[in-house]
């Protein structure tokens, strides 16, 4: 299949893992960025085929993982409101909040519907005028213009019964505060592809030269990973930290300004707690003032929830790559696809889930 | 003009005193002798119905009985590639055949949502029809109910059926044994993609097509060529991952599959791809899984191919004694993962 089956070509990637055996001297350890990422290489068996000294962590690229539990909390609360439709992508449904998840919440009335973009939830607002839809707006950049795209188009439309609760995180500031944390490991980025589609590679050269970092923005089939993982080798190998795009066939220097531009129209930066991680300053969106009739979260005042977070996950030290999944103690025990305990065994992107669901057998033998 | 398609040639829909199901269709009265004698009759007429009891009176040889019931709920009821129809027969009698029986009566159960137009269940029943011959079973008995709107989604149906196993045949997911080969009869997740990308809400252009289909004729071929299948299966609901991962547990063996060697229309990867979805966890509806021995696995895969529902059977792996229990795919980068069981639904991810 046209622009699939040539990235997943085995005789290219064999040449590529050669030349990685080739060039590296000695341990580097790189991040790759999104949850797409480490699930393609957990995926396809590349962190198996890699040399010793070439150590993958997994990075805080997955929104479902990261967004915070108290909004989980709400989410479930508005959707179980009277008149309510409450939609979502589908991975946001089967996330653990501190009691229930939105299928639990779907089981008991609730009306909660998976649409596959936000527009869709549009057209269920034009098709029920007399309910409050909500689409739950969870992501990085790069869901980011679809869902700005929605309340654009909800204000000139004039649709009232729209609403959006926002959960919206950003990259470069995480990839900083990870950078800054004393006990950061990571010295080398495969930069999350997608977003760089939309915001292009110009945020991360300060960030590359400030933090003397290679970071390369790479895709996610398995020869672009392979790709990227010798770029920043190389560029590791040879003391330089500089961004270098290996995804060029998606990603250009400036990103797409018409996407740029309407995320900027409707979203302002904010900060936003990570879940797992914390607070992170000026890492996130919110709706601007003049689209605030479109929050969910002032429209639904939704006070005195009660969050609890497990005791036993340590998917904020996985999210931070600290830790490997398997690492932690709860990890195919108490934790399972089945009965998950934190949102990365939840979601596809996950890096407990991709480590659970290809890579139990290699853990424990 | 319109294109001519061969149901608006065959039968129109019958005239009935009402254009839509009413609940006295289902109350064994005027109106319901009327459906029966209208609509059900003239399409699956034998002996054994047209008698009219309360039950089929059957002969049948000796021997061993297979004996399988499923219901059907697809939403749509008519979508690319088949019908609800075609499906309630097919799904029946593809659960007997890989038991090795060759499949002979079946019972149909409608339920039906009241105000259904007499048009669709007439085109599902068309469908029906001519599903049932092309598998040579015989639709013995039936049963209508019809509920209240809202109560059901327009047409739900169960099909019951039996068939007779040939002397012989000893077919079951406890058999497989390390060393056996592993043959699937064509392409995955026909259909359960076709149903995925037809069903409201989800709106983008595809032409792809569900592969409903009866595997009776083609099992029995195979059966011709030897008796000694050790296990066989169709890998609907949870797809193929989840028939070699029941497989791999019931006989504690380990089964190891070639992620290169897995047959995927590119059409249907495309859309897979673009949904997030694994094509390995989709429905299929018209295929087969066939575990056997080594040295009668290319007799049985060329049988295969010289058979319409086989014609892209391939052979995708094998049974050991590693890791028992467990479903081990080699990459094409020539890695090792598992494939696990489905959790459920598959979720189409966020981006």
């Amino acid at each position: 299949m046209k622009y699939l089956d040539e990235f997943r070509n085995p005789k290219i990637a064999r040449q590529l893992l050669d030349e990685i055996h080739r060039t590296v001297t000695k341990p580097w350890v790189i991040m790759e960025i999104c949850g797409g990422q480490t699930h393609s290489i957990i995926k396809n068996g590349i962190d198996q085929l890699l040399p010793k000294y070439v150590e993958l962590v997994h990075g805080p690229g997955c929104p479902v993982c990261v967004t915070p539990l108290e909004l989980i909390d709400k989410a479930i609360a508005i959707a179980l409101q009277p008149n309510v439709i409450f939609t979502s992508f589908g991975d946001m449904l089967r996330v653990p909040g501190s009691h229930q998840d939105l299928f639990m919440a779907r089981s008991q009335g609730a009306d909660v519907r998976t649409v596959y973009s936000p527009l869709e939830a549009l057209e269920l607002c034009r098709q029920n005028p007399d309910k409050e839809v909500v689409f739950f707006a969870v992501g990085f950049e790069t869901t980011a213009p679809g869902n700005a795209m929605a309340i654009y188009q909800a204000k000139r439309e004039g649709l009232r019964n729209f609403s959006e609760l926002v959960s919206h995180v950003l990259v470069p500031p995480a990839m900083e505060a990870l950078l800054s944390s004393p006990t950061n490991r990571v010295q080398g980025y495969l930069a999350a592809g997608h977003v760089c589609a939309v915001m292009g590679w110009a945020d991360y050269e300060p960030i590359a030269k400030k933090y003397h970092v290679p970071i390369v923005p790479t895709g996610f089939e398995p020869i672009d990973i392979l790709e990227g993982i010798l770029t920043t080798v190389k560029l590791l190998e040879q003391g330089e930290c500089k961004v270098e795009n290996q995804y060029g066939r998606a990603v250009k220097k400036e990103g797409n300004p018409s996407a740029k531009a309407l995320i900027q129209q409707v979203f302002e930066i904010s900060d936003r707690k990570w879940r797992g991680i914390g607070a992170i300053p000026n890492s996130g969106y919110t709706l601007k003032k003049e689209f605030e009739a479109f929050d969910a979260e002032k429209k639904f005042e939704i006070s005195h929830l009660n969050t609890e977070e497990s005791e036993e996950c340590i998917s904020g030290l996985v999210l931070q790559g600290l830790k490997k999944p398997h690492e932690c103690l709860a990890f195919g025990n108490a934790c399972t696809e089945q009965h998950p305990l934190g949102a990365t065994m939840v979601s596809s992107e996950g890096a407990c889930a991709a480590y659970y669901k290809y890579q139990r057998l290699t853990q424990n033998s | 003009m319109s294109a001519i398609i061969p149901e608006s040639l065959s039968c129109p829909c019958p005239i009935t005193q009402h254009d839509t199901i009413q609940m006295a269709h289902g109350a064994g009265g005027r109106l319901s002798a009327e459906l029966t004698q209208k609509l059900f009759l003239p399409r699956f007429a034998n002996p054994a119905l047209s008698a009219l009891e309360d039950q089929a009176m059957l002969t049948v040889p000796s021997g061993r009985l297979a004996f399988s019931t499923d219901s059907f709920v697809v939403d749509p009821l008519f979508f690319p590639g088949g019908d609800i129809g075609d499906l309630a027969i097919n799904g029946t009698v593809n659960d007997i055949a890989m038991s090795g029986a060759k499949p002979m009566y079946l019972s149909v159960g409608f339920i039906i949502e009241e105000g259904l137009s007499m048009e669709t269940l007439h085109r599902a029943l068309l469908s029906m029809e001519r599903a049932a011959k092309t598998a040579e079973i015989a639709i013995v008995t039936g049963d209508t109910k019809v509920v209240e709107k809202g109560q059901c989604d327009k047409l739900f149906i169960n099909t019951s059926g039996i068939g007779i196993i040939p002397d012989g045949v000893e077919i079951s997911c406890r058999r497989l044994k390390p060393g056996d080969q592993i043959l699937l009869s064509g392409t995955l997740a026909d259909h359960g993609m076709a149903i995925m990308t037809t069903r409201k809400g989800l709106s983008f252009q595809s032409h792809l097509k569900s592969d409903t289909a009866s595997l009776g004729k083609l099992v029995e071929a195979m059966l011709g060529i030897t008796k000694n299948i050790h296990a066989l299966r169709d890998p609907t609901r949870g797809g193929l991952a989840t028939t070699l991962n029941e497989f791999a547990k019931s006989s504690n063996v380990g089964i190891e599959i070639f992620e290169d060697a897995l047959p995927v229309r590119p059409d249907v990867k495309g859309a897979c791809e673009v949904l997030g979805i694994d094509p390995l966890y989709v429905a299929n509806e018209g295929k087969c899984v066939v575990v056997l021995p080594k040295d009668q696995c290319e007799a049985v895969l060329n049988e295969m191919k010289s058979h319409p529902v086989g014609k892209d059977a391939c052979l995708i792996g094998e049974v050991t004694d590693k890791n028992p229990g467990m479903v081990i795919m080699k990459t094409m980068l020539g890695a090792n993962r598992i494939v696990d069981m489905p959790l459920g639904e598959q979720l189409p991810r966020i981006c």
